[in-house]
């Protein structure tokens, strides 16, 4: 008789513990592997000692976090949980994962479940390799787990609803917002408004952000053309294009964001195939609507298949876990089928609202000057980009990598990936699919080199 | 693409060794249609060390490794560009007294073709190379080996051959050759014809099978070597630095981070792909770690592998085809061939053109493996 099949989920964030809390319900015992230390991810993540006596953050729910944690733990006899763990490298049917020890260690599987994520993307501006530079990502997790800011005086700026979020939170945490400005147009979200309604709830919150930045006098710009950053060592000042005209606001750290990018390493490692949305010029992994790749037993689900926010993960990752439940041969609930469906749809309504309402800036991205860096990792400058076109007839981003060494430094390009590929295709003048997108190789995210190989236990 | 051309000189292969040949047939003057399957350098030449190095090698390989030494200097005046080539030096290491006595072999073999080493025991290496790691026999140091960016040194070539007037067909992979009346005729999978009188297989890891096309069996199988590379750090390591025996080798780049070499990945011959293996990655990193331990706290940030023909001596198949006239083969590398690529391509055509060439390839040519006729009796 076959004996249970190995299911792993990587990624403990909504999607990974709503997969992995089915997948226990059903007894399979499933592998959930975690590079932080707890479950929750980047949302429901322990916000520690050090945000206590923060006032109430909007949009920010500690005890959401510290339930759902809790809820994990009451698993955990039927989940096989282990946190600081990172998956580095995976084939068809084994993976690789490096423990906080610098132990890797292999595990053959039968079914995976990745869902492992999104993170803030950004669009390189003059001055944005400055120190004093950060994610919106990065400004809230400050806050929210250290109850301390990036700055006195923050400047925010990109597109997208965390932008509001992340400068409203700042300010009711008593920070001095300098500035939002945002790249996509009011008739932009007015245009989009309808169908915003999708999701009255998170209308309501981006409105009561909105409202929270007016009522405390932060300057507002909407159609932001361009932005440059000033400072000498750190962070001084951040100047807006608006209507050819400029702004300078000074400031002493910029949080910028354009919405996320999923981390889809796995996906590419195990060859899953991707198309480009053109419409936000995201490669996004093709699955039909519960979740499955076309590599059988390969799963995908929440922000690192498709950004939808938490909400949307969550039923995506439980989504993902029947759909591996049924092909397993487990009759499943069709009713909640039905149901996670129904919401899921909407969800991706609204994120079609929002895409249209918080417009990505290619104008802005296929036109970053030529001594602005584009790849911070290894300092690699849109005009060495265009250069690689014109002097070695660089095609795609692959082959401006290979001249320029953009994205082959410690992000692997997940920072300036799509940026680079819009530039190219600007330069070359072709549709922003040809100039492809950057592979993912091992290991997937960085590795000592004191990396030791424990003895496989398992017979290979 | 369809259609048919005919020329003087065809190339199967736009790796190092192909544009190599481009460029010199086309600075004679003498058409040619080079016939890349993928993108010039998208394959071993592209993706290799970047190892310039003559120390190590065999002695048969050396005269030509000597010019082709000599041509790295002077890539400006070649490409237009020196590939980023720089005299680092190469230093071959030592683990063990039998691995001792292979350096001081070498060195006193090489001399005579006029190549200086210089000969350190245990002591005298860490007192010159202090970030060393202990329990090393000995070492070799071979001042003017170096390296070079294997990504700009192949789409240089190209750009340069074309320039020069040499015809470079990307993306035709060639799937079919036959002998015709006024010499080959090669079908590519898009339905592009080629006539020539001259055939130069320069098909890297699929040289044996363009070879067999027309019935020239030569031995050689794909392998992977793996690569992995890591954050930029600090410090600096000047030399290339390689293991005596099969081993590890690595080298810091301008930028700081360092490459390491070492072990396999797998291979897909007819997709054209391979893949690293973590196995092997982890496997280069513990030797790395007992040669030059300061590494051990660096990140590695990335893996690769490239894909290679080997051939049984581990040495390559250059010259004419013993038993296909006109046919030249220029392949088989296994492992080492991005140094001598820009000579291979250079004494090709001199062998073309001319008959013979001032470089040697004596024990390099295909004839090695041609049959053995029987003995009479
Ligand atoms: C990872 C790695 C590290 C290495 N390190 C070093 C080093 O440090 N120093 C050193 O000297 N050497 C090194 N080498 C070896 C070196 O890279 C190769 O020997 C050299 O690049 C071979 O050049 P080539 O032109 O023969 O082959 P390739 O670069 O492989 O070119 C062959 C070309 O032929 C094309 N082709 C094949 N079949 C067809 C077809 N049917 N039709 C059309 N086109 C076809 C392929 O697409 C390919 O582009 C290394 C190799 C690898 C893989």
């Amino acid at each position: 008789m076959k004996g249970a099949p190995i299911v792993v989920v990587v990624g403990a964030g909504p999607a990974g513990v709503a997969a992995a809390r089915r997948l226990a319900e059903a007894g399979l015992r499933p592998i959930v592997l975690d590079s932080g230390p707890e479950p929750g991810g980047r949302i429901w993540r322990n916000t520690g000692s050090g945000a206590q006596g923060l006032p109430r953050l909007p949009g920010h729910d500690p005890e959401r976090g510290r339930h759902e944690r809790a809820r994990f733990v009451e698993w955990r006899e039927r989940i096989a949980f282990y946190p600081e763990t990172t998956v580095i490298d995976v084939t068809r049917g084994r993976l690789w994962a490096l423990a906080s020890s610098g132990e890797v260690d292999s595990t053959p599987w039968d079914r995976l479940i990745v869902a492992t994520g999104a993170l803030d993307r950004v669009v390189p501006v003059p001055g944005w390799t400055l120190p004093g530079v950060v994610t919106l990502g990065g400004a809230q997790t400050a806050l929210k787990t250290r109850g301390c800011a990036v700055g006195r005086r923050i400047a925010f700026f990109g597109t997208g609803p965390l932008l509001y979020l992340a400068a409203a939170q700042h300010l009711a945490a008593g920070v001095e917002v300098a500035v939002v400005g945002d790249t996509s147009r009011l008739r932009d979200a007015v245009a989009a408004a309808p169908d915003l309604l999708a999701d009255p709830a998170r209308l309501r919150l981006g409105l009561r952000c909105l409202r929270m930045l007016r009522r405390a006098g932060v300057p507002v710009l909407r159609g932001v053309r361009g932005a440059r950053i000033e400072g000498r060592k750190t962070v001084e000042a951040i100047v807006l294009e608006r209507r050819r005209a400029f702004w300078r606001f000074s400031c002493d750290a910029v949080a910028t964001g354009f919405g996320l990018v999923p981390q889809t390493q796995i996906l590419d490692l195990l060859d899953v195939p991707f198309t480009l949305e053109e419409t936000s010029g995201l490669w996004l992994p093709l699955l039909d609507r519960a979740g499955r790749t076309s590599i059988p037993g390969v799963y995908a689900a929440g922000d690192g298949a498709r950004p939808l926010g938490a909400e949307a993960a969550a039923m995506a990752g439980e989504r993902a876990a029947l759909a591996l439940l049924e092909d397993e041969g487990s009759r499943i609930d069709a009713g909640r089928v039905a149901q996670l469906e129904t919401t899921l749809a909407r969800h991706e309504r609204f994120a079609r609202a929002l895409a249209r309402a918080f417009p990505h800036p290619r104008v802005l991205e296929a036109e970053i000057a030529d001594e602005t860096v584009v790849c911070r990792c290894e300092n690699v400058t849109a005009g060495d980009l265009r250069r690689a076109v014109r002097e070695l007839d660089a095609r795609d981003v692959s082959e401006a990598k290979a001249f320029t060494r953009c994205g082959m430094g410690r992000c692997q390009g997940r920072l300036c990936g799509l940026s680079a590929a819009r530039i190219l295709a600007a330069i070359r003048n072709v549709r922003l699919a040809e100039a492809g997108r950057l592979r993912s190789q091992a290991p997937v995210l960085p590795m000592p080199v004191a990396a030791r190989r424990v003895p496989a236990e398992d017979a290979a | 693409m369809s259609g048919r051309l005919a020329t003087e000189v065809a190339i199967v292969g736009g790796g190092l060794v192909g544009c190599s040949a481009a460029l010199h047939f086309a600075h004679r003057k003498v058409p040619c249609v080079l016939l890349e399957a993928g993108r010039c350098g998208s394959q071993a030449s592209g993706v290799n060390f970047g190892g310039v190095r003559r120390q190590g090698r065999a002695l048969a390989e050396l005269p030509l490794a000597e010019r082709a030494r000599r041509m790295w200097s002077r890539m400006d005046r070649l490409v237009g560009h020196d590939c980023e080539f720089r005299p680092t030096g190469h230093l071959r290491l030592a683990r063990d007294e039998r691995e001792m006595a292979e350096l001081e072999r070498w060195a006193k073999e090489a001399a005579r073709f006029g190549i200086a080493v210089e000969l350190s025991g245990a002591a005298a290496l860490r007192a010159r190379w202090p970030w060393l790691g202990a329990g090393l026999a000995g070492g070799s140091f071979c001042p003017d080996d170096g390296q070079a960016n294997p990504r700009l040194a192949c789409p240089l070539f190209r750009r340069a051959a074309a320039a020069a007037g040499a015809e470079i067909r990307e993306g035709e992979r060639v799937h079919a050759i036959e002998r015709g009346p006024r010499g080959f005729v090669l079908g590519t999978e898009k339905g592009l014809e080629i006539e020539a009188r001259v055939l130069v297989n320069a098909a890297g890891a699929w040289g044996s099978a363009i070879a067999a096309l027309l019935g020239d069996e030569l031995p050689s199988e794909a392998i992977a070597p793996n690569m992995a590379v890591s954050e930029p750090l600090p410090f600096r390591i000047e030399p290339g630095l390689g293991t005596a025996g099969p081993g590890v080798y690595l080298r810091q780049l301008p930028s700081g981070s360092v490459i390491f070499g070492g072990g396999r990945g797998v291979v897909d011959l007819a997709r054209m792909r391979c893949r690293p293996l973590l196995e092997s990655t982890l496997a280069t990193l513990a030797q790395v770690c007992a040669i030059v331990p300061e590494l051990a706290r660096a990140l590695v940030i990335r893996s690769w592998a490239g894909i290679e023909g080997k051939t049984p001596d581990d040495l390559p198949v250059i010259g004419a085809s013993a038993k296909v006239r006109d046919l030249w083969h220029a392949f088989g590398f296994s492992g080492h061939g991005f140094m001598l690529a820009p000579a291979v391509g250079a004494v090709i055509v001199e062998l073309v053109l001319d008959g013979h060439s001032p470089t040697s390839l004596k024990g390099l040519e295909p004839v090695r493996f041609a049959e053995p006729v029987p003995a009479p009796g």
